[in-house]
């Protein structure tokens, strides 16, 4: 009985498409440990290749402050997809006598639609994650600190929970981390799969144990976290690049990008969608999206490129010509789009615009946390006009409601960024791809129903 | 003090609000739903906004939520930019996505704050063209009706009753447009204050079930203003009557007292007012045990002046559920040295001790608004939720606020609600509770100490002595005590404003002299603290101003045959003395006379019975437990629709039996005559003619209306049996119409508001147009005056005393105040009895032991017939039985009693 109980093996495992002999130390901070059997770097292979050194380095210093200011002149900016800088967020933490110490939480909850980069550190390099947070814990003067990791990521679980322990057992994680005297411990947190938890607030209230439901800002998590104490929320992805720069400092940091963007460091980018060679890279901030399509193969099957989305299902739709730009977080601002996660997703001529959004709004709408009203009853809305769209039921005036329902749902109005996500690349498709929606409208205006709705249709 | 820009115009506001506040605090409207004025903001409904300006030269600005951004000076707004407007009509629009357009047939139409807004946005065109959802609803018990369906999502009703109310069973489940605001399962609501929902839900999710029985609009009721007279709190409520009947209690706004809310005995208690049992006309029994007779007015009269005439002592039993300007009338009537107050001598001393400790304790009174002010409580021998309802969500305010000084370090305010919860957790402003049972505080509590009344004294006492060394200390205390009362100490001691409430739940003048000695300790320690004593009913405190004997007094004259005449207001003798007593009292009384609007055990051995108004047809003046006179204005004219009815103030009543024995004709008197007559006997109570506007009150040349001005059929609801128009009842008791003509609105300042309503606004928001500002005050000042003053003089302290212990060996009562069956009037509401929980006897399992009782058994009491289950509690002080309130009439705390199992009573 247990043999036909078994687990299946996983058919998909996270792999970079970099050989070893592409990732050197100094130019791949993030992925160079990385092996190319993809087996896990325990901890005594992470100790040959410098592991805990900048832990090591930045307790013995013994300036917290020297931490934060290095991280801030480094410009480490968000790898979530927002592009706040670490350093800045860290600078504003409240620390010192009169505060509590709080948390430091890693944002592990990888659910952005076209995202799957986390998931590789954390597979497959667990101890730079920990020491990623061990130098934020420090920095922020953190108690306690949880990796909130989303639910599907199993084999990610398994990997950090036996690297914490490993942690732990050689001391990195515990009450006097390497003598210095600094007490810090994490546990790993398995989200329920709620996409809304990948909101900072919303996941801390999910750690807590509630509804996870955004809170309003400020106060920030830094002033009033998890269970009201200062809490910093980071991304897998940020943590793992302060080991590098609290090593090699933040000059070497901001040189890794050279001249292509004002933005430090690398990036892992990645790809996916019907192209040769979908995977992930790791590689200078501001690579263009032309040089990542090409290390993904281009399209698959001749097919031809339509759109693209830069970073994630909630970054606006980007055109071809776009390609030559620099993937950074400011110049892909300016065309109207965000960098997101920087993983593309690649949308091929053959594919529905319409569709495609339908599609995306569905899971938009699905995963609105339900606090705020333009989110919980505007993306419904704007579902049932896609649908009607697509099945060549819509009416005119549709597509104008639907652009109001996006301009609706813009920053600011909504409580959280999440409805303005899902705004975003529904008023880019409209605008780039209006006459897709156009040939959706088949009926005349607020006709009335023939017929009486069947309960439940509609 | 801060200066914002609205729309080019310039205003002084007040800087801690948000904007969503200072606007409507200057008059101005901008439509909301999430934000709450006693609940604060949490920006979820994204109704209310406005655009702002960075400064004067910035002419672009953004969007911003009004509620969650601050008033902070050199703010610049615009609520009527256009695009704000655009989006507020899109946010109504959204919500009518799925809301029912069933406005005529709703129970919420014409009151509903959901109506107001769509109209105030404009939003009047469907342009969602797909299926509504539908959702199954709940029951909730007997007051509160669920329709999910209308739901909006604005999140207040589980923010009111888990966050605010501090309940546990209503929550939210399901998530983006699917959610359900409910329970996890079908089943009665638990809070006691569940009834706010029906205001707090700005739509028709939670209704008034009470209403819904026998529903009426709004706009067709008729309303006075009243004052609820379920116990000594004395909210302030608006009556509605449509044919005679009340039809529903709503809260009225009283700055210092309720606020926006009542609690559910209060709310749900009305239906007493509506039974059909009530006393219509005067009833004459000719012998005891006959069935009684119907006399018109004049024959009862003169019956009932012939008998008295021929009684050589009367004697007069007033109430203290009854109005101050009754009991005077019944006092001028038979003399003061005739009169008892109906009150039992044991509570009647402790009222007495509780008044004098209010003027010489050394602490001032709070009222019950300024007691979320305080910053550490200390309960000595209460339970507030079930003796003083509303005042139990005053004392959850108190303790949370610890928030709000936690915000303050980091720069949260006041207003922001969800920030102040994640911040706070569960770090409470210190509240110690000493109370044998489980309190409906305990959650918040520092403490509870399950003690009986003698260690509850001595702990009060101990306490006095660790604060001040001066205060004597306590013989024989135990270790365990000693610690408690050293941290309670302390918790006072470090707080800028620390209170002690106690009162009469425990009959026990020790526990009151304790609460006193604490009292006395803090102000010599220069505290600026408060002192409240609860009280048991709505006029308690008021009879203990005017004085009298106590009732066991009157019982003894009559039994001795002291004398042979009785007159009993408004007051079931059998509810309060054992029936044996005031059976043997009244046995030797030639002639009863009862006037009461209840048909209770008391008027059925009557004489004469004289039928007499309820708060809902009369007026007068109540006392509450801060010392504040109010009045309750009469609601309708009960011969409006009954034209058979002969009911009438007691204190009218007792006005003509006075003249008629004295062989003068009656003369004209109305209620401000009879206030004065009242004010002039009693020098205590000369603050009440104050209380409220006389009858030739007018605004603008006009009485103030009862009905709103859409108020419809008054002059065709009697056709069924006259078609002839009648003429509007007249009012010269009161300065109020019974009619829609007459003055309704809010822009001349005035304190006796029978409804609110204001142009826009028909939902009980409209409040926030008769305030000074936000959850401030009236803006013609908070009803009421204050009667008892503290006297700025230190006492000397007593030492610790204890109650007398009682003669015999054996379990001693114990009786523990409900909310639900605790109190005579609303116990005979029908909503009320449904939520009354089958009574039990708790004790210590040792004293179960040894009495050879279970938990589960059904047992006996002495002679009474209730039956109790029996259910043991760890901690319960030993030697004690905790009974339910309401059952054992006349049994008092601390008295020795016979507990036996019922017949086939084992579990």
């Amino acid at each position: 009985m247990s043999q036909s109980r078994q687990r299946q093996p996983l058919t998909y495992r996270s792999r970079i498409l970099q050989p070893e002999s592409e990732r050197a130390a100094d130019t791949h901070p993030l992925t160079w440990r990385l092996r190319d059997d993809g087996e896990t770097v325990w901890l005594d292979e992470y100790l040959r290749k410098d592991g805990y050194q900048a832990v090591r380095k930045a307790l013995s210093e013994g300036d917290p402050q020297t931490v934060i200011a290095t991280m801030k002149k480094a410009n480490v900016r968000g790898r979530g997809g927002a592009g706040f800088s670490a350093g800045v967020k860290w600078s504003l933490t409240l620390k010192g006598s009169g505060h509590p110490r709080g948390y430091i939480v890693c944002n592990a909850d990888e659910m952005e639609p076209g995202t799957f980069k986390d998931r590789l550190l954390m597979e497959q390099q667990p101890h730079l994650l920990i020491e990623g947070m061990i130098l934020a814990a420090w920095a922020n003067n953190s108690r306690y600190g949880y990796v909130f990791l989303r639910g599907e990521y199993v084999e990610a679980a398994r990997s950090l929970n036996r690297a914490i322990e490993e942690a732990r057992q050689a001391g990195w994680l515990s009450p006097d981390i390497n003598g210095s005297g600094f007490d810090f411990d994490l546990a790993v947190h398995t989200g329920a799969g709620r996409y809304i938890c990948g909101e900072e607030t919303a996941l801390i209230n999910s750690l807590e144990g509630k509804r996870a439901n955004p809170r309003a800002k400020p106060p920030f998590p830094g002033q009033s976290g998890a269970w009201g104490k200062p809490t910093v929320v980071n991304n897998v992805e940020t943590l793992c690049n302060v080991p590098a720069v609290i090593l090699h400092g933040a000059d070497w940091y901001q040189g890794l990008s050279g001249d292509r963007s004002e933005d430090g460091g690398s990036k892992l980018y990645g790809c996916s969608g019907p192209v040769a060679n979908p995977g992930l890279w790791e590689l200078p901030m501001g690579t263009t999206g032309t040089e990542i399509l090409d290390r993904a193969g281009g399209l698959r099957d001749g097919l031809r490129l339509k759109a693209w989305l830069p970073g994630g299902a909630s970054t606006g739709f980007l055109l071809p010509e776009h390609l030559e730009l620099p993937l950074d977080f400011d110049t892909i601002g300016k065309t109207g789009s965000r960098l997101g996660t920087g993983l593309l997703t690649v949308v091929p001529e053959t594919t529905s615009m319409v569709s495609l959004m339908r599609n995306l709004e569905q899971f938009f709408a699905r995963e609105s946390c339900g606090w705020c009203t333009p989110c919980r009853d505007g993306l419904p809305w704007v579902v049932k006009l896609l649908q009607s769209l697509e099945n060549g039921q819509g009416e005119p005036g549709d597509i104008e409601m639907l652009e109001k329902l996006a301009a609706d749902c813009g920053p600011g109005l909504t409580f959280c960024a999440h409805a303005p996500g899902a705004a975003m690349p529904l008023a880019s498709a409209i605008r780039y791809f209006r006459h897709e929606f156009e040939q959706g409208i088949g009926k005349p205006r607020a006709q009335a129903h023939q017929d009486p709705i069947p309960a439940g249709q509609v | 003090m801060a200066i914002i820009h609205v729309d080019g115009q310039e205003y002084e506001v007040n800087g801690a609000h948000n904007l969503l506040q200072a606007c409507l605090s200057l008059g101005l409207d901008i439509p909301y739903f999430c934000w709450h004025p006693a609940m604060g903001s949490v920006g979820a409904c994204r109704q209310c906004a406005v655009r702002q300006y960075r400064d004067a030269d910035d002419d672009k600005g953004m969007l911003v939520m009004s509620c969650m951004a601050p008033a902070t000076d050199q703010t610049r707004i615009s609520i009527s930019d256009e695009e704000a407007q655009r989006f507020r009509a899109s946010v109504v629009e959204w919500l009518m996505i799925n809301h029912p357009h069933d406005c005529p047939v709703c129970e919420e139409g014409g009151h509903c704050h959901l109506q107001d807004v769509t109209v105030m946005t404009g939003h009047d065109r469907r342009r969602y063209r797909y299926r509504k959802r539908t959702r199954r609803n709940q029951y909730l018990g007997p007051f509160l009706a669920h329709e999910m369906n209308r739901c909006i999502t604005c999140y207040r009703c589980v923010r009111f009753y888990n966050d605010y109310a501090g309940g546990t069973d209503l929550g939210v489940s399901g998530a983006r447009d699917n959610l359900y605001f409910g329970r996890y399962e079908d089943g009665i609501l638990e809070s006691p204050f569940a009834g706010n929902l029906s205001e707090v839900c700005p739509t028709g999710v939670f209704t008034d079930q009470s209403h819904s029985d026998h529903y009426t609009r709004k706009w067709d009721l008729q309303f006075a203003p009243g004052i609820c007279q379920h116990c000594s709190l004395g909210c302030n409520i608006s009556p509605g009557e449509r044919y005679g009947t009340i039809r529903r209690i709503e809260n009225r706004y009283h700055g210092e007292v309720n606020g926006h809310f009542l609690c559910d005995r209060g709310r749900f208690g009305y239906g007493h007012v509506n039974r059909d049992d009530r006393p219509l006309v005067p009833l004459w029994r000719d012998q005891p045990d006959q069935p009684p007779i119907s006399l018109d007015v004049n024959d009862a009269l003169n019956r009932l002046t012939n008998a008295l005439r021929h009684t050589r002592r009367i004697i007069g039993i007033g109430s203290p559920r009854a109005s101050l300007e009754s009991n005077h009338q019944l006092q001028a009537l038979v003399g003061a040295e005739n009169f008892s107050t109906g009150i039992d001598a044991g509570e009647l001393s402790c009222l007495a001790l509780m008044e004098k400790l209010q003027q010489t304790g050394g602490l001032a009174t709070p009222t019950p608004r300024q007691i979320e002010q305080h910053d550490a409580i200390l309960v000595l021998g209460e339970d507030p939720v079930q003796s003083a309802g509303r005042l139990g969500l005053h004392l959850r305010q108190a303790a949370l606020a610890r928030r709000e000084i936690l915000g303050g370090t980091i720069g949260v305010a006041a207003w922001n609600a969800e920030a102040l919860k994640t911040l706070g957790q569960d770090k409470f402003h210190p509240l110690h509770i000493a109370w044998p049972a489980p309190t409906d505080l305990d959650d918040v509590a520092a403490g509870r100490y399950p003690l009986g009344p003698d260690g509850i004294a001595q702990l009060g006492f101990a306490v006095a002595h660790a604060i001040d060394p001066a205060a004597p200390a306590v013989p024989q205390l135990s270790s365990e005590l000693h610690e408690i009362a050293l941290r309670i100490a302390d918790d006072l001691m470090g707080a800028e404003r620390p209170l002690v409430i106690s009162g009469g739940s425990l009959a026990s003048r020790a526990v009151l002299q304790a609460a006193g000695s604490i009292a006395q300790a803090l102000s010599r320690r220069a505290k600026a603290g408060g002192l409240l004593f609860i009280r048991r009913e709505a006029n308690s405190t008021g009879l203990g101003l005017m004085g009298g004997h106590s009732l066991n007094w009157a019982l003894d004259e009559l039994a001795k045959g002291h004398a042979d005449g009785v007159i009993v207001l408004e007051n079931d003798l059998y509810q309060r003395a054992h029936a044996a007593r005031v059976d043997e009292a009244l046995a030797r009384a030639a002639v009863q006379v009862v006037l009461d609007h209840q048909s209770t055990d008391t008027t059925a051995k009557a004489t004469f019975v004289l039928p007499a108004a309820s708060f809902a047809e009369g007026s007068g003046t109540l006392v509450n437990l801060e010392g504040r006179a109010q009045r309750f204005f009469q609601v309708y004219d009960p011969t409006y629709m009954r034209p058979e009815a002969r009911i009438h103030e007691s204190w009218h009543w007792l006005h003509v039996i006075a003249a008629r024995l004295r062989d003068e004709p009656a003369t004209d008197i109305n209620l401000d005559t009879v206030t004065q007559a009242c004010a002039n006997a009693n020098p205590a109570l000369a603050g009440i003619v104050e209380v409220a506007p006389g009858a030739d009150y007018r605004i603008e040349g006009l009485r103030l209306a009862r009905e709103p001005h859409r108020y419809s059929g008054r002059t065709a609801m009697g056709a069924h049996m006259t078609v002839s128009e009648p003429r509007p009842a007249q009012d010269r008791n009161t300065p109020f119409a019974f009619s829609m003509e007459g003055y309704s609105s809010f822009h001349r300042p005035r304190q006796q508001v029978p409804f609110a309503w204001a142009p826009g606004w028909n939902s009980p928001q409209a409040w926030n147009k008769f305030t000074d500002e936000i959850n401030g005050h009236l803006k013609g000042g908070d009803p009421g005056v204050r009667l008892i003053y503290r006297t700025p003089k230190h006492r000397d302290y007593r030492e610790p005393v204890s109650d007398p212990i009682p003669n015999g060996d054996g379990l001693r009562a114990l009786i523990l105040p409900r909310l639900f069956g605790g109190e005579e009037l609303s116990a005979r509401a029908h909503p009320i009895q449904q939520r009354i929980t089958p009574p039990v006897l708790i004790l210590h399992h040792r004293d179960g032991e040894d009495l050879g009782v279970s938990p589960g058994d059904q047992v006996l009491v002495n002679d009474y017939p209730a039956s109790l289950t029996v259910q043991e509690q760890d901690d319960w002080p030993r030697g004690w039985t905790g009974l339910p309130a309401g059952l054992f009439p006349g049994l008092a705390v601390g008295d020795v009693i016979a507990v036996r199992l019922a017949q086939g009573g084992g579990a």
